[in-house]
């Protein structure tokens, strides 16, 4: 190879001068930053689709006398990368970040959001400590988190019929807390627990003897206390255990439309689980579904991916509120600006946010309809119950909130 | 003292002469010295301070690990146990118990070390693949330990971790003086690493490597030898990820789980194995890419992917080695 020194240094030189350039940002442009899994396991129930439902809510705010630029970014679900990023990106001007999935990157980003005093609505993690022990004033919180799944599931379960619940549950903290706080419901909405067992986790892929034990407890309800892939296993191995035919339900305590969508409903019928947004639960819902489709690449909005444009919308709405200059001074005016409007939009209808930063919006419990019932494309849910906005989630004392005052 | 001559003379009969330099560097090292230097010194003015801070962080978990396998040629696959171990015991100590910075780092360090003294005494009693298994097992056991103990935090990690005051005076929460904390750790580590390779105990190592049985056969306890390197190479990871800790503000379940591990391996390869600055280079690229390509969403992974497979068929020696082999110089 011919490939002299001097070659090679000057080749070096220039490489090495070429990165200089950064962007700046312009006085009269508000910058929106979604940041989420582009590759990994939480891709399908935002990613893209979330980065598009926010474009949607830009274009549909349209033009209001400052320009609006939407950027992404995937965060690989590793937090020092999504706090690195995070960091960056209110350094050079982004005045919003959102979405965020996986509790730990959603954590560390609120702790720079508070540091650089900017916005920071999350919409994909299910912590419920971002609006209790770990509140800022920089921070809202859209859409659900692990307290709403469980009193949702838990308590509109009971009076749905199914008041005798087993739980099989990943173990490890968060297994636990959701067990913890779904038995809670169960028993103070009159049910009862029978039993629970705990499997390894992470690295259990056989759930055939915990359904079993289960199912031999005879209770009506299986709660499964996991997250992700377990909660896939444990449903296809449910389903060929034929445990759903026999009339058991199978209660997810955390699970989107894209999950229901990729197991199939011949493998998911029967399934109970709680979101907070259903496309075909209204004509608004249905009337933004038509609106947001054309950007999906066919699939079907759900709660995680919606909330990015319901949150992108109250966020330019506060924006417009303020003034552009006023809102990129102090991240935590802006939030309080937030909270002080109401929230309307066609996805989660009226709400409004706490001063802890949870937005209020109603829980649904839906089950999943069998193949028969279903009806069209991303035809699976079916209403059993809702929580209306003021129960769905944590009373505002309990929460531990510093924002709080008693 | 007739033990100490052979300690220096013999092994460096066996891998070749030295060239005379400073500090052990020879010139076109010692020329590769000053540009990193140099780069230290510019790059928080032309690239985000954060970003180099992190690069700097992996970069010497990288030569820890380059100490191991390119030095020792030990093929360890969980030193993330050691460089995650270290982030959570700075992040708890910096957080729950109050400590300074620097005792935050030493601590993470030390525990690092610790755990090297365990994996590695039971580790070097075997070699090749089964020697790197065990190494991956005792990695996993770390990793289901941090899932479960209480003062990790589980999957949430320990968060909102202070960056303290350096000996109790200096702020560091600025960026900028973070930066120089974390630029003095990072060629405090580069220059130890550099002095244990140059040191007649780093001969010993190379023997090791060129020859195991023959080291023996010339009088040498090479086990002893291997278990010291294991413990400094862990510790050194555990200074890594102490630092990184500190940097962030969090430590969490990634910096110990086994793609970390593998992570720190393709960062090592991509330098060039069993050379210096290697380690460096290859973490910049590997951090760069994460970094840089984010905004590229699902490609990041895939060209990560792409680059190890060009890097082991057409450069096998790494970008610094390929160089050093252009140049004719030792890097």
């Amino acid at each position: 190879m011919s490939f002299s020194r001097r070659s090679a240094l000057l080749t070096g030189a220039a490489l090495g001068v070429a990165p200089l350039s950064r962007a700046r940002a312009q006085a009269n442009t508000i910058r929106i930053g979604v940041l989420n899994d582009m590759s990994g396991p939480y891709r399908d129930i935002s990613g893209p689709y979330g980065v598009a439902c926010t474009k949607q809510a830009v274009a549909e705010f349209g033009a209001q006398g400052f320009n609006v630029e939407v950027i992404n970014a995937d965060h690989q679900n590793k937090p020092d990368v999504g706090a690195g990023l995070a960091r960056q990106w209110y350094d050079q001007g982004v005045d919003l970040i959102l979405d965020v999935p996986t509790s730990s990157v959603g954590l560390a980003v609120s702790q720079v959001a508070k540091e650089k005093n900017k916005a920071y609505i999350n919409t994909g993690s299910a912590t419920s400590d971002l609006t209790g022990a770990a509140c800022q004033a920089t921070t809202v919180h859209w859409m659900y988190d692990t307290y709403m799944l469980a009193k949702s599931t838990g308590s509109a379960m009971v009076k749905a019929g199914g008041d005798s619940w087993f739980f099989l549950t990943a173990d490890y903290a968060f297994g636990h807390a959701l067990e913890r706080d779904t038995a809670n419901f169960v028993r103070a909405a009159g049910g009862r627990v029978m039993g629970q067992v705990r499997y390894p986790f992470p690295s259990t892929s056989d759930f055939s003897s915990f359904l079993v034990q289960a199912q031999a407890s005879r209770a009506k309800v299986i709660g499964m206390a996991n997250a992700g892939a377990d909660t896939i296993n444990t449903i296809k191995q449910a389903a060929e255990f034929g445990i759903t035919r026999r009339g058991v339900k199978l209660a997810a305590l955390l699970m989107f439309l894209a999950d229901v969508h990729a197991l199939g409903l011949q493998t998911a019928q029967g399934l109970v689980l709680t979101e907070s947004f259903y496309w075909d639960l209204n004509d608004r819902t249905r009337a933004v579904t038509r609106r947001l489709l054309p950007h999906l690449n066919g699939a079907y909005p759900n709660m995680a991916s919606v909330a990015n444009y319901s949150a992108a919308l109250h966020f330019l709405k506060a924006v417009k509120d303020m003034g552009v200059a006023a809102a990129k001074a102090s991240g935590t005016e802006l939030v309080n600006r937030m909270k002080a409007i109401p929230c309307d939009d066609d996805a989660f209808g009226a709400g409004s946010i706490r001063v802890d930063g949870r937005k209020l919006c109603p829980s649904y419990l839906f089950e999943v309809k069998s193949p028969a019932e279903s009806k069209g494309p991303y035809d699976y849910y079916k209403l059993l119950g809702t929580t209306p906005a003021g129960e769905a989630f944590r009373p505002l004392n309990e929460g531990g909130c510093s924002l709080v005052r008693s | 003292m007739a033990s100490e001559t052979t300690l220096t003379a013999i092994p460096t009969g066996v891998v070749g002469k030295q060239a005379p330099g400073i500090w052990g560097f020879n010139g076109s090292q010692l020329i590769a010295l000053l540009v990193l230097v140099a780069a230290l010194a510019l790059a928080p003015f032309f690239l985000y301070p954060v970003f180099v801070m992190k690069l700097l962080c992996f970069a010497l978990f990288a030569c820890a690990f380059n100490l191991l396998i390119g030095y020792v040629g030990l093929m360890s696959f969980g030193h993330a146990a050691y460089f995650g171990m270290g982030g959570y015991i700075a992040g708890h100590a910096a957080k729950v118990m109050g400590l300074t910075p620097e005792i935050s780092i030493i601590a993470g360090g030390l525990v690092g070390a610790g755990l090297g003294v365990i994996g590695g005494w039971l580790a070097i009693r075997r070699q090749g693949i089964y020697f790197a298994m065990i190494t991956m097992a005792l990695a996993q056991m770390v990793y289901f330990f941090c899932v479960q103990a209480p003062f990790t935090g589980g999957e949430d990690g320990i968060q909102a971790i202070p960056r303290g005051k350096l000996f109790g005076v200096i702020s560091l929460e600025s960026d900028m003086a973070m930066y120089w904390v974390v630029a003095v750790v990072f060629l405090f580590g580069f220059m130890a690493i550099h002095r244990i390779i140059h040191s007649p105990f780093g001969q010993v190592m190379k023997a090791i490597r060129e020859n195991e049985p023959r080291a023996t056969s010339l009088g040498y306890r090479t086990d002893d030898y291997k278990l010291v390197a294991f413990i400094l190479s862990c510790g050194l990871a555990g200074v890594a990820g102490a630092t990184k800790t500190l940097v962030f503000g969090i430590a969490t379940l990634t910096d110990v789980h086994f793609s970390m591990s593998g992570e720190v391996v393709l960062m090592t390869l991509v330098g060039g194995l069993g050379t210096i600055f290697g380690p460096v280079v290859g973490a910049a690229v590997v951090v760069g890419m994460q970094n840089y390509l984010a905004e590229l969403g699902a490609w990041v992974t895939v060209i990560q992917g792409g680059i190890f497979v060009a890097c082991v068929l057409a450069f096998r020696r790494g970008i610094i080695g390929e160089l050093g082999n252009w140049f004719k110089v030792k890097l």
